[in-house]
């Protein structure tokens, strides 16, 4: 490794990022100690800081630095992330967070053991908790690896995410770190600002949005493109010529591009017989995206830190414009780096275009000096923010689920307080531990689309859960079980295959590790539609799990809750006619 | 585990006022998930029915990229604002019919 290349000011802003958000984990939560602390601390801040709290903690290291590689790769079909990551919210918000709130189940294995009264059940949804949460690491953990090798250069990816991993497992382990209120409220606006600001200063360099996208032209353009000649005067914002890898212009920037017809594409089928496929590929990507959004395990809990009912509408309103916004902004680095960076598309991994939001700021140096090197160290400090409150948040929540759940209630119920405490930080150490592998073997993925196949898990597992246990009344605990397992397992065997298949094809040791899984490649060559069905399997998985829960459910009607009725009131009455403090005196009284 | 029954006497515990309650709110989700759907999904047909016309420039933005990528978030802000506001507005009445029911029982 060579010191001499690092470049002080990145390295110092991507520091003081760690320090104060470590700084502020600890000094948090000494003052917060249980979760229902967490939650009553919540009930004090205003809407406006909750709303950018639930912002901080959702916009993770794809929003951050994914997002931008694959527009930059892929073009108009990977903006079906952005805006289905922030409309996902609209769907949480019209089906499912009013009345989880008034039930006050503050996670989703909660709600299942409440609203089916079956500890056990809770059980099972608690898998999932750790399911979707792998799959939400590995990405983050590439975010990690990404970032450290930028600003080391010559640093190992491996060495990059180990490091990563092992000081906020650390924290976690030792209680920083919890989801306080401030500290995500924080790193939302860290995060705000280390996007958009170097957009404003790139985009005053090279030229407005527009007149970036107009540059690649579509098939209606009748006009030439402009002349393509690598340049090194900034003024003449001349975008430079594109390496043979790079989609072409009419496919990139017109949807049904390179991410929806690769597989068709493998099968040697034309343009036109490629389209109906390139469709179900989008339409499967939407499901996955916006019914994923409402059944994300760390999501739903923010809710209940509002006072009442309309202050959390009222937040999730301002949620959906913070997170909005600031998603106008990663396409715009992507088309950047697509015109100004295209060397980028020659390399893969960690030096591929993933890493485009970190470096596209060094190019005004040449003109502006130490100015590029700043914007550059502000935007390592937003993937910093972005992949250490997804990672640690998500740390928290799998880590909680093993320690209360899994060692707590199924293997040492008589267990002292003393006892889980320690079993809470050993829970963190392994969480962090296999997170870490997982993080190390991912390189060749992208982002942005293991970020995708978590949400398509959490579509076809917890999305019917919580939908159709609020809204249908005769659903059963072997209903929901059923399709909650069957759909959701499904799904998570798709994703994995199509990751060992993708990584079988990597120039490098992985493709060593994972070549047992080449053969299917030639499958996949053989059947495109499978190949697509595999890699978006949410628009098979989710009608499979609703059927399913649907089916089933009427085959068991004779456990049907017997007060499902008055469950359901607590779901759907308002707040102020106190059906919830019923419900518990009553349930109290059960118990008794 | 001992159950209490529901108090049927009383109209918020009432069969008739939760069919009520659920199908009301059901259909204001309903409503703008629709508006919602229609685009999300619309787009794509769009896209696949008429490329041409998608394509076409606007201020250097293709038809397409300037409603997937700026558009589509400010659409999305208004049916959520119109929901909050029917959903409060919704709850308010629902409490005073069952303040209603209760007292015609009475």
């Amino acid at each position: 490794m060579d010191f001499s290349k690092i470049d002080l000011w990145i390295l110092s802003f991507s520091a003081i990022t760690v320090v104060v958000t470590i700084w502020m984990g600890f000094r948090s939560a000494k003052t917060s100690k249980s979760a229902s602390d967490f939650f009553v601390a919540g009930r004090s801040v205003s809407v406006g800081w909750n709303a950018s709290a639930i912002s901080g903690e959702y916009l993770s290291a794809a929003s951050f630095m994914g997002i931008a590689g694959m527009v930059m790769l892929s073009g108009y079909d990977a903006l079906w992330y952005p805006v289905c990551y922030a409309c996902g919210y609209l769907f949480l918000l019209l089906f499912i967070a009013g009345p989880l709130r008034r039930f006050g189940a503050y996670t989703i294995p909660d709600f299942a053991e409440g609203r089916y009264d079956s500890p056990v059940f809770r059980k099972i949804a608690v898998c999932f908790v750790l399911f979707i949460g792998f799959f939400y690491t590995m990405p983050q953990m590439k975010g990690a690896g990404t970032t450290l090798a930028y600003i080391f250069p010559g640093l190992p990816y491996w060495v990059g995410v180990a490091v990563v991993g092992a000081v906020i497992t650390l924290n976690v382990a030792l209680g920083g770190m919890k989801g306080i209120t401030l500290v995500q409220a924080v790193q939302y606006w860290i995060k705000m600002f280390a996007i958009s600001v170097p957009i404003f200063v790139l985009l005053s360099v090279y030229g407005g949005y527009g007149k970036n996208l107009s540059l690649n032209k579509s098939v209606n353009d009748v006009s030439s493109p402009p002349a393509i000649t690598r340049t090194v005067d900034i003024e003449k914002t001349e975008r430079l010529a594109l390496p043979a890898k790079a989609p072409k212009d009419e496919a990139w920037i017109a949807p049904f591009g390179p991410l929806t017809t690769k597989a068709a594409k493998a099968a040697g089928l034309s343009v036109e017989e490629s389209r109906p496929y390139s469709l179900l590929y989008t339409f499967s990507l939407i499901v996955a995206l916006v019914c994923g959004t409402a059944g994300l395990p760390h999501i739903l809990v923010r809710f209940y830190t509002n006072p009442d009912g309309i202050a959390a509408k009222k937040t999730t309103m301002w949620v959906m414009i913070l997170i909005g916004i600031f998603y106008v902004f990663p396409p715009v680095f992507g088309l950047l780096g697509r015109n100004f960076l295209p060397e980028l598309y020659e390399a893969s991994g960690s030096k591929g275009p993933d890493k485009v939001v970190l470096e596209l700021p060094m190019l005004i140096r040449q003109k502006y000096g130490v100015l590029g090197s700043i914007l550059s160290g502000i935007t390592c400090a937003g993937a910093f923010a972005a992949f250490m409150s997804t990672f640690s948040g998500l740390l928290v929540s799998m880590t909680g689920a093993l320690a209360h759940d899994v060692y707590g209630r199924m293997l040492r119920p008589g267990a002292s307080p003393q006892q889980r405490m320690r079993m809470f930080k050993w829970c963190a150490v392994l969480v962090g531990g296999v997170s870490v592998l997982l993080g190390a073997l991912v390189e060749p993925l992208e982002i942005n689309f293991m970020v995708g196949q978590a949400f398509a898990i959490a579509a076809a597992s917890y999305f019917p859960l919580l939908f159709m246990s609020v809204w249908w009344r005769g659903m059963t605990m072997a209903g929901a079980a059923t399709g909650m397992l069957t759909g959701g397992l499904c799904a998570l065997v798709s994703a994995a295959i199509v990751n060992a298949s993708t990584l079988a094809l990597d120039k490098g040791p992985m493709g060593k590790l994972f070549a047992g899984f080449n053969g299917l490649n030639e499958f996949w060559v053989a059947h495109p539609l499978l190949r697509i069905l595999a890699e978006q399997p949410a628009i098979w998985s989710v009608p499979l799990s609703i059927g399913l829960m649907i089916v089933v459910s009427k085959a068991t009607p004779k456990t049907i809750p017997s007060d499902v009725r008055m469950k359901m009131l607590v779901l759907h009455a308002p707040e102020a006619l106190g059906l919830k403090q019923e419900y518990i005196q009553e349930h109290q009284g059960a118990a008794h | 585990m001992p159950q209490t029954p529901p108090d049927d006497t009383d109209f918020i515990h009432s069969e008739e006022f939760l069919r009520g309650l659920m199908k009301r709110q059901l259909r204001l989700s309903v409503t703008c998930a629709t508006a919602f759907l229609l685009l999300l999904f619309g787009l794509p047909v769009m896209n696949y029915l008429a490329p041409d016309f998608m394509a076409r420039r606007v201020g250097g933005f293709t038809l397409a990229w300037l409603i997937l990528g700026v558009l589509f978030f400010p659409y999305v802000w208004i049916i959520a604002k119109w929901f909050i506001v029917r959903s409060i507005a919704l709850e308010h009445a629902e409490v005073g019919t069952a303040a209603d029911g209760n007292k015609r029982q009475s």
